[in-house]
């Protein structure tokens, strides 16, 4: 029933977490400091960054994200195991 | 509209069953001072806030929504090897009485959630005041918990959650000198 997964899953996972953490900080920041530059840069560069790893990481342990802001494979993987709090 | 992403915010781990801790952590879960109460509470706010802090709401209630992903985690796997024995020992004899081993949105004292801890005022340096309140409150809380765990695993995560409302106070605190800021502004005209 439960997935063994490797420890490159836990590794990856946690790469995303970091940077998405970056991301999330630096919006909040911007919320209040709009015209920081530096920040805008460091937010643009976090996401792209951060979507690179998440391609990364579909490809080996199936779709992040649903409602279409992941490609499913064949047969439909969008819905499967491990949820977040299963790892 | 909302997507799921099939990822905690922050890891989540806890060094073994315990189901004491799960119940003095269901206070974040569905207590007055909760991620639910925050979530909810930033949610409904947002379409009668000024423009310049919608965002900023907005993003707050996101993030509570994770972390309400994370509280709920640690309770789960807090409590999913418990018997009833081990609940009943950690005064969750009530809870499993009603809910067996499922999560349910109550304080650590069992009284389901309510809106009335929740406030909507229209005014929006009342509604930000009851804001900063309200994540003050909930690094308290946080605290006391910490104080209370001796799982280094559930702690790790419990110090990540008790910093994330220092920074939502201190962006909310700045939220109101942006208003304080556009209403002096006005004046000038």
């Amino acid at each position: 029933m439960k997935k063994q997964l490797p420890p490159e899953y836990y590794k990856l996972l946690e790469e995303i977490q970091a940077i998405d953490f970056v991301i999330v900080e630096l919006s909040l920041y911007l919320n209040t400091h709009p015209h920081d530059m530096e920040a805008i840069k460091q937010f643009n560069e976090a996401s792209h960054h951060s979507m690179l790893l998440k391609i990364e990481f579909e490809k080996q342990f199936g779709p992040l994200m649903n409602f279409g802001k992941s490609y499913s494979n064949y047969p439909w993987d969008v819905d499967d195991s491990p949820w977040p709090w299963q790892v | 509209m909302f997507y799921y992403e099939k990822k905690l915010q922050y890891p989540v781990r806890v060094s073994q069953c315990n189901p004491m801790l799960a119940k003095f952590l269901i206070e974040q879960y569905g207590g007055a001072d909760g991620e639910l109460a925050a979530a909810l509470r930033y949610m409904n706010q947002r379409y009668s806030i000024p423009d310049k802090v919608i965002g900023l709401l907005n993003d707050i209630a996101m993030e509570e929504f994770s972390h309400l992903e994370m509280i709920a985690t640690m309770i789960y796997k807090l409590t999913k090897d418990a018997t009833p024995e081990m609940m009943k020992a950690a005064g969750l004899g009530d809870h499993y009485s009603i809910h067996d081993n499922a999560l349910f949105y109550h304080n650590a004292s069992g009284v389901p959630w309510t809106a009335a801890y929740i406030q909507a005022k229209g005014d929006p340096i009342a509604d930000l005041y009851e804001d900063i309140a309200a994540e003050e409150k909930a690094r308290a809380t946080y605290q006391w918990i910490i104080d209370l765990s001796d799982d280094p695993d559930l702690n790790d995560g419990l110090k990540f959650l008790r910093e994330r409302e220092v920074i939502h106070s201190l962006r909310f605190r700045e939220a109101v000198e942006i208003l304080k800021d556009e209403q002096g502004k006005k004046k000038i005209f």
